[in-house]
C-alpha cells in the first residue's frame, strides 16, 4: 500500500543528515528540529506559492473554455502560463491607496491576518505519511481553528475601510461564513466518530480499504458545499458580489495588500480542497497495482476537487442572500445531525 | 523529545515573516503619489454621503450568537467522537439527549423566525 520511494524518503534522508550533523557537533535534538522545520515550511511556501499562482492560471482558463473563449493566451508563450506571474509583479508596484477615512492601522494588518493562518493550516496535511509539517494530535482541529480566522480578517478589512460597500461585504461573509462553518465542522465530525483520531495521517490510514466518500456520501456532500461557501465561491459568492457591491470587502485594497486577500482566497479553496482528499478520499493512499509516490496521488485528488469548484463556480448563479440564510440553518445544519446521528446509531448497533 | 507544538510557533513566525516581508518589500519598491481625491472613499464616482461605521441589521448579530453556541457544542462533540469507539452505546445515549436539547433549541429560533432573513 505505501509504496517505498517517493519525495518523503528524500525528505526522512535529509533530516537524518542534519540530525547526524548536530549531533557531531554536541548540539541538542531541538536544534536539529527546528532547522527541519523551518526548512519544511519555505519548502511548503515554495509549494502553496506555485500551486496558488497555478491555480489562479486555471481558474481563468477554465472560466475561459466554459464560455468559449481563450483566456490568456500571450504572456510567457505557451497558453499565457506567466499571466500569473506578471500580475503578481504587477500588484507588487503598483501604489497602496489607503483611504483618509479609514481606520489606518486596522487597514494594514487586515492583509496579514487574512494570509497568515490560511498558511498554519498547511501544517499539519499529510502529503505523504512522513512527509507532514508536524502530525499534531489534534490535526484536522487546527485547521479548521485556523482556517476560521480568516472571517476575522475579512471583517476587520471591511470595517476599517470605512466605505459602505466594504462594510456590507465585510458583514455578509461574516454571517455566511459563521453559518457554513457549523455544517463543515460537524460532516468532518462523523468521520472522526469512525477512525476515532483527529490525526490525519490516522483518518489517511482507516481508508486502506475503502474511502469515506463512499462510507460517508452525505457528509462528503455536506462538506464540499460548506467549504464551497467557507471560501466564498459562487455560488455563495455574495461576500463580493460583484454586480452588487463593486468587490465586497476588498474594494479599498490596492497593491499587494489586495494581492494577499486574493492568494489567501485561492489559498483557502486549496486548503479546502486538501482536506477533502485527505479526509474523504484516501489523501496519499493510491491503488495497489500503480506504485506512484503518495503526494502525486494526493494532488491529482486535490486538483479533481479544484477542478469541480471551478466547474460549479461557472455553471451556477449566486444564490440571494436569505435563501443562502435559510439553505445552512435549515437544510444543512440538520442533515449534519442527522448524518452524526446515523453514524452512531450504526457504531452502536454494527459494533 | 521536543514538544511537538514548537512546529506550529515555528510556522507562524514563518508565515507571519513571509507575509510581512512580502508588504515591506512592496512598500520599498511601489511609488507612492497620494492626493485628496484618491484617497476618497470609493463609491461608484459618487459623493460619499456620510461614513460607513453606521448600525446595521440586527440580524447579523443573532446569527453570530447562534453561531457561538453551535461552534461551542462542536468543540463539545470532537473529544466525544474520538472516544465513541471505545465507550459504545452509553456515551451514544448520553450525546443524543445533549444534540437534543440544542436541536430542541435550533427548533425553537426556528419556529420563533429568528433563522429568517428579512
Amino acid at each position: 500500500m505505501n509504496v517505498s520511494y517517493g519525495l518523503e524518503n528524500i525528505w526522512l534522508w535529509f533530516t537524518a543528515l542534519l540530525e547526524k550533523l548536530f549531533g557531531w557537533f554536541g548540539l541538542p535534538y531541538i536544534f536539529a528540529y527546528t532547522i527541519e522545520k523551518i526548512i519544511f515550511a519555505a519548502a511548503l511556501l515554495a509549494f502553496i506559492s506555485i500551486s496558488v499562482l497555478f491555480l489562479i492560471w486555471m481558474e481563468r482558463k477554465v472560466s475561459a473554455h466554459i464560455q468559449s473563449r481563450l483566456g490568456p493566451m500571450h504572456v510567457g508563450g505557451w497558453h499565457g502560463w506567466a499571466q500569473t506571474i506578471a500580475d503578481m509583479v504587477k500588484l507588487l508596484f503598483k501604489e497602496d491607496i489607503i483611504p483618509a477615512k479609514a481606520d489606518k492601522w486596522v487597514h494594514r494588518i487586515a492583509p496579514i491576518v487574512v494570509f497568515v493562518p490560511s498558511l498554519m493550516a498547511f501544517l499539519v496535511i499529510p502529503f505523504e505519511k512522513n512527509l507532514i509539517g508536524q502530525d499534531l494530535n489534534v490535526g484536522i482541529l487546527l485547521i479548521f481553528a485556523f482556517s476560521s480566522l480568516a472571517v476575522l480578517a475579512i471583517i476587520m478589512g471591511g470595517w476599517a475601510s470605512n466605505n459602505k460597500y466594504t462594510l456590507i461585504g465585510g458583514i455578509r461573509s461574516a454571517a455566511q461564513m459563521v453559518s457554513y462553518e457549523i455544517p463543515l465542522v460537524l460532516s468532518v465530525l462523523s468521520v472522526v466518530m469512525m477512525v476515532g483520531s483527529l490525526k490525519l495521517n490516522d483518518i489517511v490510514e482507516a481508508q486502506s480499504r475503502v474511502w469515506f466518500v463512499f462510507s460517508q456520501p452525505l457528509a462528503f456532500m455536506l462538506y464540499i458545499i460548506a467549504g464551497t461557501a467557507e471560501v466564498n465561491r459562487t455560488p455563495f459568492d455574495l461576500p463580493e458580489a460583484e454586480s452588487e457591491i463593486v468587490s465586497g470587502y476588498n474594494t479599498e485594497y490596492s497593491g499587494l495588500k489586495y494581492g494577499f486577500f486574493m492568494l489567501s482566497e485561492f489559498t483557502n479553496m486549496l486548503i479546502v480542497s486538501l482536506v477533502a482528499a485527505t479526509v474523504f478520499m484516501g489523501g496519499w493512499l493510491g491503488p495497489k497495482w500503480l506504485p506512484l509516490p503518495g503526494i502525486i496521488w494526493l494532488l491529482l485528488k486535490t486538483y479533481l476537487i479544484v477542478f469541480v469548484l471551478m466547474w460549479v463556480r461557472w455553471t451556477f448563479p449566486r444564490l440571494r442572500v436569505d435563501r443562502l440564510m435559510d439553505f445552512g440553518w435549515k437544510i444543512l445544519i440538520p442533515l449534519a445531525f442527522i448524518n452524526i446521528f446515523i453514524t452512531g446509531l450504526f457504531m452502536v448497533i454494527f459494533k | 523529545m521536543v514538544n511537538e507544538y514548537l512546529a506550529v510557533f515555528i510556522f507562524l513566525v514563518i508565515a507571519l515573516g513571509f507575509t510581512v516581508a512580502g508588504l515591506v518589500t512592496a512598500f520599498l519598491v511601489r511609488n507612492s503619489n497620494p492626493n485628496a481625491e484618491k484617497e476618497s472613499t470609493y463609491e461608484c464616482g459618487e459623493e460619499p454621503v456620510g461614513g460607513a461605521w453606521i448600525q446595521f441589521n440586527m440580524r447579523y448579530y443573532l446569527f453570530a450568537i447562534l453561531f457561538v453556541i453551535f461552534d461551542v457544542e462542536i468543540i463539545f462533540l470532537y473529544p466525544w467522537a474520538v472516544v465513541f469507539k471505545d465507550l459504545g452505546l452509553f456515551a451514544f445515549v448520553e450525546m443524543v439527549l445533549f444534540l437534543g436539547i440544542l436541536v430542541l433549541g435550533l427548533a425553537y429560533c426556528w419556529k420563533k423566525g429568528h433563522l429568517r432573513w428579512e
